[in-house]
């Protein structure tokens, strides 16, 4: 499977990280060489093994239903880039 | 008195407790040292005054007779990945500029309330993604060492815990924290002469800890010697209930019970690990390791691993698969950077931000870990990786079945040239070859150093253990440090 | 089981609709999720986040029991399948109210598997209409934050109260075939869900809100391409949305075009849907299992404990109130359809029971005619609830008990209930104090039948001579002359005496 500058770009789009021409035709070799390395893994036989889930076996933990954290509105706002009136502020969003 | 700066973490801890000198004093040595390497750039942020305010709560505490704190006296380096209150944490991106948080990660708090002071926070490859600290946003961290024969290339620290290892080796600090995803501690600690012990996943909190890739990553020392890891792993080992991955365990006294002595012990050598075209200086290596824990009274035996060629590009799924996820947050709305053009309107804020907030390495590898886990190609590499993984995990179980612990090196070949392996990622990844299988597995790990090649550099051994089993591990550790008698060090020209 | 015979009349015949509902259900619990945050409702803005749901760097899930509980017990309730090992993925997208870039949720293995409810369309008659609806999954996961839009002329505001707060999503399979299905199938599950106490049902504070799943197709033909309307947060607005969009398939088809798979938005000023294809195309949410939590393994005493903590659920107590205690169809069905109001009715029902020495059984169908007459009847004058009434389940039973052992009659009945409602005493201080006991005298009865057919000779005459009906007459002047406190009884019988 070998991904051109099309897949590259909407790969791109879909990491929210923008590119220019240039860098998408760069990243294509690129993004090949190393794809095309790991799907060697295609050849391992794996049948009969479950995908890993949990790498040391431990158990979920739950935790009580108790208010113990929040109210920390300062903290909360304390590195944006932007926060106006308690609240963060992003460009007008129309939905 | 010998030169404070040299002295082992144990060495300063009893030291200031017999009296010998004040911890004033020690964090004043290391303060100078690390003011007098701006040419290693291994730090990002010094924080002088941090360790002199340990120092002398220390010193108040010795003065009025309290009871000392297991690392009081003792000042120590802070990889930029543990979020610390009020100091700039980056992650050594450009993306986390100026950021401090307004908390303090699970294991560097244990440090601090354990005694021990804060030098500053160490260089890294940006968001731990890197062999060889040469994707920092601020700058590669250059390694104290330099090839013997007059050639001064700047040679690479390893990574992406470069920092912690070259300021380590450099003496600017006794020891450093260090995170491991796939050997970001124990390749750096070989290419610059140190120990460092990644422990089993979930010993350590990654609370706090900017995530690179959450089933791998483990926070662990790096320090000068064995015993000094096993002082610095038990006070950032245990429970931690806001980690859900957090094992809830108590922590064995690793330093009390370390012994050099491997009567009974069975140490498997894996044979994949010994493929065609192994440096040869590597190979000999692995043959004196072998022999020095046959001395300590170990019994050798040829185990297998068969999926271990399998193990790099396992990980270089898993591991960019979760980070594409976790650095989506870094969108530039509630901390960090944020690009914001003309007119621009949410989505392309986002987009201009990360493409200006992430370095090459970071946005190559989350574009890899976006596509992977796009639709129609989940199963053939995520889901095909986490079923090999779990291959590999069930090869060290039935090696295990047949010995106790497993000697390996830790890295193909010693330091390089910075920029030499720059332009190839691949060639870059497959440094990580020997450290990546027990990442996946999420078994213990330690580097130790065996000694040096032809070109003046050093090269390390590793020593991988059963899950928990971290006492075996420093323990064989500890016999090939008194028979390696390394005690080499680079020359100071910075 | 009955079939649907909705059908929309197009020029090329006729048309079925079907629909499936995707409910998000906000779990009733303190803390959120994922973190120790509130979740109370209406606080100021970003308050109630901690650092876990401003995904700060570094910062970690660790699950809410009670959210895990509460949808087991949810599952339990409809009679579904509980996975005892499922697991939390993260669904990746980016968006200003989803501070971590992703959701996390249950794709692959998620808590609750199949289950079933069943629906009654006609509640006046509900054995003669009821219809399954199935339930393909219950998953949990976290809420988004909410956006701002109207206070900055050129920026939204992010506020993350909601951030992390436990929903549960309830995937019903497309079971339904009319509006008038779909909204009962939403008003039943909220009532399972408040009756479980696993959802509090608010759907005006966005407690619980519906993702409509919309298609059409000749009837016995293939499933059409469906439709998505999300965020309908009303029984009536998901009937309007069904009723809408699939009068809109309908013209959209016989025009000759295709319907597109999209998701779209109501507005309920204009009963209208929109397409929202604008955000749709770059989806591609890249679930995984989320590395940063473990399988979630419930074990047996767990689960035990959820079915122990299960209350009478609505059919059940339905069904028990027709057979046990003898109420109408309508009556039990009327009862039962809230947990508040047949919690009420059933502290009236024991209060009248242990006053009067008495079975349940024999007090419930004056309790439950008082209570859906009278005390509604007054409620509703009022404008106000059950919740806030101003006559409690034990005041009422007192009433009752006055009525049941003769004290006081019927009509009195009403006039102490509106001086209860009005002062706030109870009802035997009140029949106390105005003397308002019903007497059983027969003298005074007597004499007062006496004057009654003195007074009216004529009637008298008449009602000998055949006219009967007049009997109600002499009773009717005879209460009015003992202003109401006669027993009726007696006087019935003292009445047909004297005229004998
Ligand atoms: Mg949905
Ligand atoms: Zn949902």
């Amino acid at each position: 499977m070998s991904i051109d500058l099309q897949t590259v770009k909407k790969i791109a789009s879909l990491s929210r990280i923008s590119v220019t021409d240039a860098e998408a035709e760069a990243m294509v070799p690129e993004l090949n060489n190393i794809l095309g390395w790991v799907e060697q893994l295609g050849e391992v036989d794996v049948a009969g093994a479950e995908p890993m889930t949990a790498v040391i076996p431990n158990k979920l933990r739950l935790r009580d239903d108790a208010v113990t954290d929040g109210d920390v509105r300062d903290r909360v706002l304390a590195n944006a880039p932007q926060a106006e009136h308690g609240f963060f502020a992003v460009p007008k969003v129309i939905e | 008195m010998s030169n404070l700066t040299d002295l082992t973490v144990a060495e300063i801890r009893d030291g200031f407790r017999s009296g010998d000198f004040s911890a004033r004093e020690v964090a004043e040595a290391f303060n100078a040292n690390v003011a007098a390497a701006k040419a290693l750039n291994a730090f990002i942020v010094e924080t002088p005054e941090k360790a002199l305010e340990a120092a002398d709560a220390a010193d108040k505490a010795k003065a009025a007779g309290e009871a000392l704190k297991p690392l009081s006296g003792v000042p120590i380096g802070m990889k930029d990945l543990f979020c610390t209150e009020g100091v700039q944490t980056t992650a050594a991106s450009h993306m986390l500029e100026g950021f401090k948080p307004t908390y303090e990660s699970t294991v560097s708090k244990k440090l601090w309330d354990a005694g021990a002071g804060m030098l500053g926070k160490l260089n890294l490859d940006q968001f731990a993604m890197g062999s060889s600290n040469e994707t920092s946003y601020f700058g590669n961290v250059i390694s104290p060492w330099r090839r013997s024969g007059g050639d001064n290339a700047a040679l690479a620290p390893g990574g992406s815990s470069g920092g912690s290892s070259s300021a380590v080796a450099a003496r600017l600090c006794p020891a450093a924290t260090g995170t491991d995803t796939g050997g970001s501690i124990r390749q750096p600690a070989a290419f610059t002469g140190i120990s460092g012990i990644k422990p089993t996943y979930g010993r350590c909190s990654r609370w706090g800890i900017v995530a690179f890739a959450s089933s791998l990553d483990q926070a662990g020392p790096m320090a000068r010697t064995v015993r000094d890891n096993a002082i610095l792993l038990e006070t950032m080992a245990g429970f931690d209930p806001k980690d859900s991955t957090s094992l809830d365990l108590a922590v064995p006294q690793w330093e009390a019970n370390l012994s050099s002595d491997l009567k009974g012990k069975k140490v498997g050598i894996p044979k994949e690990y010994r493929p065609d075209g192994l440096n040869e200086e590597i190979a000999a290596l692995w043959d004196r390791g072998i022999e020095w824990l046959k001395d300590a009274g170990a019994e050798i035996v040829e185990v297998s691993l068969p999926h271990s060629k399998y193990a790099l590009p396992t990980y270089y799924i898993i591991a960019p698969a979760e980070a594409s996820s976790n650095l989506a947050r870094y969108d530039g709305v509630r901390y960090g950077q944020r690009d914001l053009p003309d007119g621009a309107g949410l989505q392309d804020m986002y987009a201009a931000t990360r493409a200006a907030g992430f370095g090459p390495e970071v946005k190559r590898r989350i574009m890899i870990g976006t596509y992977v886990l796009s639709a129609g190609f989940y199963d053939a590499y995520y889901t095909q990786a986490q079923k090999v993984r779990a291959l590999i995990a069930r090869d060290f179980e039935q090696a295990f079945e047949k010995c106790d612990l497993l000697l390996t090196p830790t890295a193909p070949s010693a330091s390089f040239a910075l920029g030499e392996k720059q332009a190839d990622p691949l060639a870059m990844y497959l440094n990580d070859v020997f450290t990546v299988p027990a990442s996946l597995a999420g078994l213990p790990a330690m580097a130790v150093p065996g000694g040096l090649d032809a070109q003046g550099l050093p090269l390390g051994l590793q020593i991988i253990g059963k899950a928990l089993d971290e006492q075996t591990v420093l323990n064989a550790g500890l016999a090939i440090e008194e028979r390696a008698g390394f005690t080499a060090r680079p020359e100071k020209w910075w | 089981m009955t079939e649907s015979t909705y059908r929309i009349q197009g020029a090329t015949g006729e048309w079925e609709v079907v629909i499936g509902l995707e409910v998000h259900a906000q779990v009733t619990s303190q803390a959120k999720l994922f973190s120790g945050a509130a979740t109370a409702f209406g606080a100021e803005p970003n308050t109630q986040v901690s650092l876990v749901d401003a995904a700060m760097p570094g910062m970690l899930p660790v699950p809410n029991r009670e959210c895990i509980r509460q949808a087991v017990r949810t599952g339990m309730a409809i009679d579904a399948k509980i996975n005892k090992w499922s697991r939390f993925d993260r669904k990746n997208y980016f968006y200003a109210d989803l501070p971590q870039g992703y959701q996390i949720s249950q794709l692959y293995h998620p808590l609750v598997g199949e289950g079933q409810i069943e629906i009654t369309l006609d509640e006046k008659n509900p054995d003669s209409s009821t219809k399954t609806i199935g339930i393909e999954r219950i998953h949990v996961e976290q809420d988004a934050g909410k956006l701002m839009h109207d206070q900055h002329p050129t920026r939204s505001y992010v506020d993350l109260n909601r951030s992390g707060v436990a929903l549960m999503e309830i995937v019903s399979k497309p079971d339904m075939r009319s509006p008038a299905e779909a909204g009962a199938y939403l008003s039943k599950l909220r009532t399972i869900l408040r009756y479980v106490g696993s959802c509090d049902g608010n759907m005006d504070q966005g407690s619980m809100r519906a993702d409509v799943n919309v298609s059409v197709r000749k009837p016995g033909h293939e499933f059409g391409t469906r439709t998505e309307t999300k965020n309908v947060n009303s029984v009536r607005f998901v009937m309007a949305v069904v009723e809408h969009e699939a009068n809109r398939q309908v013209d959209v088809l016989e025009a000759g075009g295709k319907v597109v798979q999209e998701t779209r938005l109501y507005d309920p000023d204009k009963n209208e849907t929109r397409s929202m294809r604008s955000k749709e195309d770059a989806h591609d949410y890249r679930y995984f299992p989320d590395p940063d939590l473990l399988p979630l393994e419930l074990d047996d005493a767990f689960l035990e404990e959820c079915r122990q903590s299960l209350p009478e659920l609505p059919d059940a107590k339905r069904r028990r109130y027709e057979e046990q205690l003898g109420l109408s169809a309508y009556n039990a069905a009327t009862l039962t359809a809230d947990a508040d109001t047949a919690r009420w009715f059933e502290a009236l029902l024991a209060e009248g029971a242990r006053i009067q020495k008495k079975s349940e059984g024999e007090v419930a169908k004056a309790s439950a005619n008082w209570l859906l007459s009278e005390l509604y009847g007054a409620l509703n004058r009022l404008g106000k609830n059950l919740e806030d009434s101003p006559v409690g389940p034990e005041e009422g039973a007192e009433l009752l008990a006055l009525v049941a052992d003769g004290t006081i009659s019927g009509t009195i009945a009403k006039q102490v209930f509106e001086i209860m409602l009005e002062t706030g005493e109870c009802a035997p201080r009140i029949v106390e104090e105005k003397g308002l006991k019903q007497t059983s005298d027969t003298g005074a009865i007597e004499a007062a039948v006496a004057k009654v057919l003195a007074d009216n000779g004529d009637k008298v005459e008449q009602y000998r001579a055949g006219k009967e009906a007049l009997f109600g007459f002499f009773v009717g002047q005879t209460m009015k002359a003992m202003q109401g406190k006669a027993n009726p009884q007696v006087v019935n019988e003292l009445v047909r005496k004297a005229l004998a």
